[in-house]
């Protein structure tokens, strides 16, 4: 029995403080919430229990062990150095967030963790297995949502899913029964027999995420899911995720969206350079690397009016990014904010979020 | 990954080539009509046009001289066009590649499944010319069912040379000089239109080794009835140029994807 989607609603099989309870709390999420009997992507029971670390892990309560591990990775093209010693875990069942600006080496990081080059230095174990070494069998347990949707021009939605499971050795009659649950899960059912060329950028992405589902994978990689999306199609890829997350998948995703990963992941790591930088849960690095409330000032002369009164009291530091400046403080009632104001500078106050972090950390220059 | 390693005997290339082949079904009559049409018109315009001017060439009919240049060159273009715009298309523009390597699948796989699929559609074609020569009554010899096995190793020749271009192509354009500069040039020295031996001294033998004239060598007589006089060497020129090229361009795939 090796047929793993069932059509029925999971959240009566999750016992309370089992494996998925340990999973949403390691998550850190919003409260544990059932996946939809429409999902139909659920486990069986009996193949969860192949996995006996993870039901381990539930039972002592201590973190699931890691799924990938990746060890002082080096890749250098020509006088690139595109990763230099990056380093990071991901543990069964989280959603795990790489972040960093263009170039910074996220999809080179990916492209070696799938074993599609191989890499200078450095250590890397998916699901188990060594990579390259074992890549193929990586593979095999994975998904992929790259970039580029790269789907079939010449095919309809059914026939992509059912040509691209052949690609794992699946028997036709596999494939077959998977491919209506996985287009009810993308929202697609109803375009089961349409062109690529009819459907929206947003269906597009639906049906490659469905795709990447078609060998049932242990881990999914997304490379920039949702670039190139409107905001509603961006909501319903980031509402998909969250089923397969709530179904127990792991998932790696690359992004410079820090609404993305703040909504999403429970861990993230910020990449530069070719190398980590900072690494936790988006809250651990808001608390970490950036005071709590920002100021932000705008409108003319605020270039003059900070050189004017810099030092400001109760401001840590600041950021001049053209025409605005963002003010760190520790409190959220700065008297900086009643100056500006005075002296006719629109003033916003906000909670400090990831992309303050981000840029903190990645420096505010133009990246090509 | 040893960049110059053989690939590994597996059949892992059948469900991309069964890819090629579900696109080609949604596309059949298309694909073979322009495929064909080339070829067809040459044999039809200058087989019965100057043909009819012609008196007998090699001691048969011009027509019938013609045949099998024209099943070898349509098979070879068939081949050509496979290995070099749609596999390029699949490769470069569509990202087909880049999707099936995210399966478990590799480079070589994806490879073999090209090659083996450029023969299969340039056989459709040479294919296609024979019943043309048959329905037409330019041959109906027994040993026209020889030909195709001849035009199996052809597409699977050119299919081969023409995926080491694809691995170096940067554009399309690319596959212009292919063309003018490889393709037609051969297609003039290799006996198609005229005999070898009416080459200048110093070129026949140079033709002779080229794979096209490889192939009109052993189709001819098979077309017009008889058995080659020459077997293996035709035979081992086809299958050398078969088996290097097919490494050689291997070996460049392999050098395109790790950069």
């Amino acid at each position: 029995m090796n047929e793993p989607y069932r059509r029925q609603d999971r959240a009566g099989s999750a016992e309370p403080g089992g494996r998925d309870a340990v999973a949403r709390r390691d998550r850190g999420a919003e409260p544990a919430r059932p996946a939809r009997a429409s999902v139909g992507l659920a486990h069986r029971p009996d193949a969860r229990s192949q996995r006996p670390h993870r039901l381990s892990a539930a039972a002592d309560g201590t973190p699931p062990d890691p799924v990938l591990v990746v060890r002082g990775l080096v890749k250098q093209y020509g006088s690139l150095r595109a990763l230099d010693g990056l380093d990071f875990e991901v543990r069964r069942g989280e959603c795990f967030g790489l972040l960093g600006p263009n170039g910074a080496g996220k999809s080179t990081a990916l492209k070696l963790i799938l074993g599609l080059a191989a890499p200078d230095a450095g250590d890397i174990r998916v699901l188990g297995l060594p990579v390259p070494q074992k890549a193929r069998e990586l593979r095999r347990r994975a998904g992929v949502v790259p970039q580029a949707d790269a789907l079939d021009p010449d095919f309809t939605v059914a026939e992509n899913l059912l040509v691209f499971g052949r690609y794992f050795g699946l028997s036709d009659a596999l494939v077959r029964t998977r491919i209506d649950p996985l287009l009810e899960f993308a929202g697609l059912l109803g375009k089961r027999d349409a062109k690529i060329t009819e459907l929206s950028g947003g269906m597009k992405r639906r049906l490659t995420l469905a795709r990447a589902l078609v060998n049932d994978p242990e881990i999914l990689f997304l490379d920039e899911p949702t670039t190139g999306l409107d905001p509603q199609a961006r909501h319903l890829i980031w509402e998909r995720l969250r089923r397969l997350l709530a179904d127990g998948k792991t998932i790696v995703l690359t992004t410079h969206f820090m609404e993305e990963a703040e909504r999403l992941c429970s861990r993230l790591a910020v990449v530069d350079h070719g190398r980590l930088i900072a690494e936790g849960t988006a809250e651990s690095l808001i608390a970490a690397h950036v005071q709590p409330n920002v100021v932000e000032l705008s409108g003319d002369g605020v270039a003059d009016w900070l050189q004017a009164n810099a030092p400001l009291a109760g401001v840590s530091h600041h950021e001049l990014v053209g025409e605005t400046a963002f003010l760190y403080c520790a409190d959220a009632e700065s008297p900086a904010a009643a100056r500006a104001r005075a002296a006719g500078l629109r003033v916003l106050r906000r909670a400090a979020n990831l992309e303050d972090v981000f840029l903190e950390l990645t420096g505010r220059e133009l990246r090509d | 990954m040893n960049r110059f390693a053989l690939p590994l005997p597996s059949l892992r290339w059948l469900p991309v080539y069964r890819r090629n082949l579900l696109v080609w079904r949604k596309l059949a009559l298309a694909s073979i009509v322009g495929n064909i049409a080339e070829p067809l018109i040459v044999l039809v315009a200058f087989g019965y046009g100057l043909g009819g001017l012609l008196p007998q060439v090699d001691g048969i009919p011009y027509i019938l001289f013609l045949a099998a240049g024209s099943v070898c060159m349509g098979t070879m273009m068939a081949a050509s066009f496979e290995a070099l715009y749609s596999a390029f298309s699949r490769m470069h523009a569509q990202r087909t590649w880049d999707s099936l390597l995210n399966a478990p699948l590799d480079l070589d796989d994806i490879l073999i499944a090209e090659w083996l699929w450029a023969g299969t559609k340039s056989m459709f074609s040479g294919l296609a010319i024979i019943a043309v020569v048959i329905v037409l009554g330019i041959s109906r010899e027994p040993t026209l069912a020889l030909v195709l096995p001849v035009v199996a190793l052809t597409g699977l020749c050119f299919g081969a040379i023409g995926l080491c271009f694809n691995a170096i192509a940067r554009s399309y354009d690319f596959f212009t000089y292919y063309f003018t500069l490889v393709v037609t040039p051969m297609i003039f020295l290799s006996g198609v239109y005229y005999p070898v031996s009416e080459l200048p001294d110093w070129l026949a033998p140079v033709a002779q080794a080229l794979p096209l004239a490889a192939a009109v060598n052993l189709a001819r007589p098979l077309v017009i009835g008889q058995w080659p006089t020459e077997v293996w060497v035709p035979l081992a020129i086809l299958l050398a140029y078969s088996s290097v090229a097919i490494y050689v361009a291997l070996v460049l795939t392999r050098r395109r994807f790790a950069a």
